[in-house]
């Protein structure tokens, strides 16, 4: 609070609804920056795991594979990338449209199917670890 | 005056005479400074990761499928193409990892003094060859 002190502050210029709604021209407010950054935060430590993940699998048989995912601490570390990548993917690839296609109807359907590749290939990512950790 | 963009760029010069305003250069002439570079970079890099994507996709569908298929993925993965494609991943992968911790860094409102902005970007490039190269050593040595 301002206190004691009634001079003009930037706080100010915008009324007490609109800095209570705060949601902008999309609607959705910080949500989809701060999804951009908490998803980067969480891929710090699980891309570092599953670069050395990748290089103990160079040269594997599928035994190794249902053996390295069949344990606890690897299969949820897989399963929180998969989440991760796919999340932080579409967030990302969906700025790039939103900056480059301009046609509002080409905009839409390109937004649309990157987020339908997405959910469909993560889901795809998602059964295939547990059917090789399960 | 040909069309109404000549008719926007008409001026007068501080001895009332009609001028033809000045273009700003187009982006092809500009010099590339590190900043603009990493910028642009952070996004190529962000979208050459999205077809990465596509490699790991196809790496654990192939692995719960049968053996052969696994084997087909491992035995491309090993192929020249195969390991240039993984170096590319590693080399994108490891870039935007760099580019990204230095935008995190950058979100907390510090780093942005032109010299600081500069040395981080440098530390960026630096950082990406030593994970790259150290990785690849790794994996060619032990893996």
């Amino acid at each position: 609070m301002a206190g004691s002190n009634n001079a003009p502050h930037r706080d100010m210029m915008r009324s007490p609804l609109g800095r209570a709604r705060g949601l902008g021209a999309a609607k959705v407010g910080a949500t989809h920056w701060w999804a951009q950054r908490l998803t980067a935060v969480a891929l710090v430590p699980l891309t570092l795991w599953f670069v050395c993940g990748v290089i103990r699998m160079h040269g594997a048989v599928q035994h190794d594979m249902v053996a390295w995912l069949s344990q606890p601490v690897p299969l949820v570390l897989m399963l929180a990338l998969i989440v991760a990548t796919f999340h932080h993917l579409q967030l990302g690839l969906q700025v790039v449209i939103e900056d480059y296609v301009h046609a509002e109807g080409c905009k839409l359907a390109s937004i649309l199917a990157l987020k339908a590749a997405c959910v469909l290939l993560a889901l795809a990512c998602i059964i295939s670890v547990l059917k090789l950790g399960l | 005056m040909r069309d109404v963009r000549d008719a926007l760029m008409v001026a007068r010069n501080t001895d009332g005479k009609l001028v033809r305003r000045p273009l700003s250069p187009h982006i092809q002439v500009h010099r590339w400074p590190i900043s603009m570079a990493l910028s642009i970079l952070h996004r190529a890099s962000g979208c050459a990761l999205g077809v990465g994507t596509l490699l790991m996709t196809w790496w654990l569908i192939a692995a719960a499928q049968s053996e052969e298929s696994f084997a087909t993925a491992q035995k491309f993965m090993g192929s020249p193409f195969g390991r240039l494609l993984l170096f590319g991943w590693t080399a994108a992968l490891f870039y935007h990892f760099c580019s990204g911790l230095r935008h995190l860094w950058m979100d907390t409102g510090r780093g942005f003094e032109k010299a600081e902005y500069d040395r981080s970007a440098w530390i960026v490039v630096g950082a990406t060859v030593v994970l790259t190269v150290g990785t690849w050593i790794i994996a060619l040595a032990f893996g």
